[in-house]
């Protein structure tokens, strides 16, 4: 990771840049808001449980928007529930993510046609990082796919803003 | 134990008029029609008779014959007009073991049943359903409001576009500012 | 001079850890006390009705898989069922076998789900990883025939996509015999656990009449003590050649038809269930799993009407044939919409915390709500 690679033999002290400091720490404990919308919202349980464990990569579900670092839209995105999903995100402090889980959340999945009430991919909506693509993506995938939000956070800088 | 022939003629028998008629040529399930005006006390009666007890609504789907004319829109669209709009109410007995399927219909363009609300309370939500879906009115109903589509979309619809089970439903183009076709 | 009081409008949801999805409560309060409970839906309105009509009888499977997304096969099958009545098929020993098997797996798969998260959103989550944890031993055993985890399209319109996997009886018999001892560790963990029982004896007790008016159906209605279970009473596919009995409620630690009760009667529907597959396993027939598949559906004008006894209830398919290769209309009476209905009268005069503990016991899957 190389946060550790300049440290003095003795001493306690280590060298680095702020850059990487912070995006150490960012990307090394990544809240998700608690918050699951459908069929995906299973896998998602199922990633954060004892099999596949989600906490060892210091994800932890946070219930409250004001807390938490990312939301993993997990699920079909309604109309109705478009509008809600914005106003979580607004209430979410800076830095945050956004993980478009399953192929409902990137595209409308199944429903992209005859689907009169279902959003056709929450990026129509919010602004997304990671799309993980499956009907429901596997527990692995969805690993996957914080492993590749992790390397976007560590090539993070203060001073050119991301998206 | 009764059938459905049996169950018809204790109908007809007690309702005269609004109890129509009997669909047999159906493969599955007899259909016992009736008159949307008068359901809600063929109901009690199914409900109360000793030889009929039913006491549990198992299901109640709103459906669109689209049996009308049909006509061609400019843009390639079809809307229908006349016909008639059909409720299907399947009763179930949990003591007596039997079962019927019922029907009504109503004109497209006024829709109008009486509710069975206060006879089997799950139909309340079944109601509302077929209200926000197919666009039925129930009357007498305590609390007719859309139930899964959002509250203001005939705000933002067309009067085409209000009741997305219907067979000529056309989609809007936006919600609330956000596109809904692909 | 009495102090003038207002009452309180507060929202629950959609956004709400234990609402088990993207439900929205209106409770009206008055300082803890709930005067009111207004269910909300739609969140999570998937159209799947009108998908129904737009595609072919057998392309609409896997869009039940994703109505109750913790029971897919249970499903699949009241669909096949369904359709398979509108056609006259009649299906071959072995898929009714595999069939059986299959759906009582993904009960206790379901009713673990239920279970843990009843307890979890209380505040017991040790249980729910526990459960997790089993629940990955039936997935894999699932995956491995169907290859998939989750939403199987499994059971089709006569048959089945795929024979079981050579390992399946194998392995399914180990499963059996590790998780017996596994319910007796849920007891001792969960439901005899002093603090869970405090949470949930003797509220939310919904009487036997409520119940049958409400059309409530599953283990929300045998917790009310009734003996009604329709793999007994309105049996389908060869659920009558098994023996089993139907746990009801008894009202051990409270009241008949609490919340406790309604949990009891899932752990105890679990234990069910593997006597189920444990007469079954072992005398699957030989035979071809897609030989009654017909080659194009086209079922004859008329309607057919069937139901099955899903992990929540009466689940029940209504479709309408007008003679087309796609069905006129589909109508899903889904368990949970009709039980969630109970949920205002429930609440009444309870706790704003008790709500959690009746929501978790009614146990609902809004993909089945909403559709």
């Amino acid at each position: 990771m190389g946060l550790l690679d300049k440290e003095f033999s003795e001493g306690n002290i280590v060298i680095t840049n702020v850059d990487d400091l912070l995006n150490w720490a960012r990307l090394s404990s990544i809240w998700q808001l608690g918050f699951g919308l459908a069929c995906c919202a299973i896998e998602m349980m199922a990633t954060s449980m004892s099999h596949y464990d989600f906490d060892r990569f210091g994800v932890i579900p946070r219930n409250t928007p004001r807390q938490a670092d990312a939301i993993i839209i997990s699920g079909t995105v309604t109309l109705k529930m478009a509008i809600r999903i914005k106003r979580l995100y607004e209430q979410m402090p800076d830095p945050k993510y956004i993980i478009s889980m399953g192929s409902c959340a990137n595209c409308g999945g199944p429903y992209w046609e005859h689907g009169y009430h279902v959003l056709k991919g929450i990026d129509r909506v919010i602004p997304v990082d990671v799309y993980v693509p499956g009907c429901p993506p596997r527990p692995e995938a969805l690993l996957e796919g914080l492993l590749k939000l992790q390397d976007k956070i560590r090539n993070e800088s203060l001073r050119k803003k991301s998206a | 134990m009764m059938n459905a022939e049996e169950i018809y003629n204790l109908l007809k028998e007690k309702f005269g008029e609004a109890v129509i008629g009997l669909e047999k040529e159906n493969p599955t399930e007899p259909i016992i029609t009736a008159s949307p005006l008068q359901i809600h006390k063929i109901s009690e009666f199914l409900r109360d008779n000793d030889q009929l007890k039913f006491d549990s609504l198992m299901c109640l789907s709103g459906v669109d014959d689209a049996n009308g004319e049909k006509i061609k829109e400019e843009d390639g669209s079809e809307i229908i007009k006349g016909g008639t709009l059909s409720v299907y109410y399947h009763l179930h007995s949990v003591s007596l073991k039997h079962k019927i399927t019922l029907k009504v219909s109503a004109p497209r363009e006024e829709p109008k049943v009486e509710s069975v609300e206060n006879v089997w309370k799950c139909a309340d939500w079944h109601e509302r359903e077929a209200f926000d879906l197919v666009g039925i009115v129930f009357l007498n109903h305590p609390d007719l409001r859309r139930i899964l589509m959002p509250y203001d979309w005939d705000e933002f619809s067309e009067e085409i576009s209000r009741h997305p089970l219907r067979k000529d439903y056309k989609n809007p183009e936006f919600y609330q500012g956000m596109k809904i076709p692909y | 001079m009495s102090l003038k009081t207002e009452t309180m409008v507060l929202n629950m949801g959609p956004q709400h850890p234990s609402t088990h999805g993207v439900l929205r409560l209106e409770l009206e309060i008055e300082g803890e006390l709930v005067l009111s409970v207004k269910p909300h839906l739609g969140y999570l309105h998937r159209c799947f009705e009108k998908h129904s009509e737009a595609m072919q009888y057998n392309q609409v499977v896997p869009y039940t898989d994703r109505l109750d997304y913790l029971a897919s096969i249970g499903n699949n099958l009241g669909y096949a069922i369904a359709a398979e009545k509108l056609l006259g098929i009649q299906v071959p020993e072995r898929v009714e076998y595999i069939r059986v098997i299959m759906a009582e797996l993904q009960r206790i798969a379901s009713h673990m789900v239920a279970l843990g998260s009843n307890g979890a959103d209380i505040g017991a989550l040790t249980p729910f990883l526990y459960l997790f944890r089993d629940r990955e031993h039936i997935l894999s055993i699932i995956e491995e025939t169907c290859g998939a985890r989750m939403l199987y399209n499994y059971i089709w319109i006569g048959g089945l996509s795929h024979d079981i996997h050579p390992d399946f009886v194998r392995k399914t018999k180990e499963f059996v015999n590790y998780f017996k001892p596994t319910i007796v560790e849920l007891d001792n963990l969960l439901s005899y656990n002093k603090i869970f029982i405090e949470r949930t004896a003797n509220i939310g007790v919904l009487p036997v009449d409520t119940a049958i008016n409400f059309g409530a159906s599953g283990p929300t209605l045998r917790g009310s003590g009734i003996k009604f279970d329709l793999r007994r009473d309105d049996p389908y596919s060869i659920y009558d050649r098994f023996d089993f009995d139907i746990p009801v409620g008894k009202g051990l630690q409270g009241t008949v038809g609490d919340c406790w009760d309604r949990y009891y009667v899932r752990v105890r529907e679990m234990e069910q269930s593997l006597r189920i597959i444990e007469q079954a396993i072992d005398h699957i027939p030989e035979g071809d799993v897609k030989a009654a598949i017909p080659k194009r559906i086209k079922p004859p004008k008329g309607t057919a009407y069937a139901r099955v006894e899903n992990p929540r209830g009466d689940l029940g398919y209504f479709i309408i044939s007008d003679g087309n290769t796609n069905p006129f209309r589909v109508k899903v009476r889904a368990p949970s919409f009709v039980n969630l209905e109970i949920l205002g009268e429930l609440c009444k005069g309870h706790l704003v915390a008790d709500i959690i503990a009746i929501l978790g016991s009614i146990d609902i899957v809004l993909g089945e709500v909403d559709r």
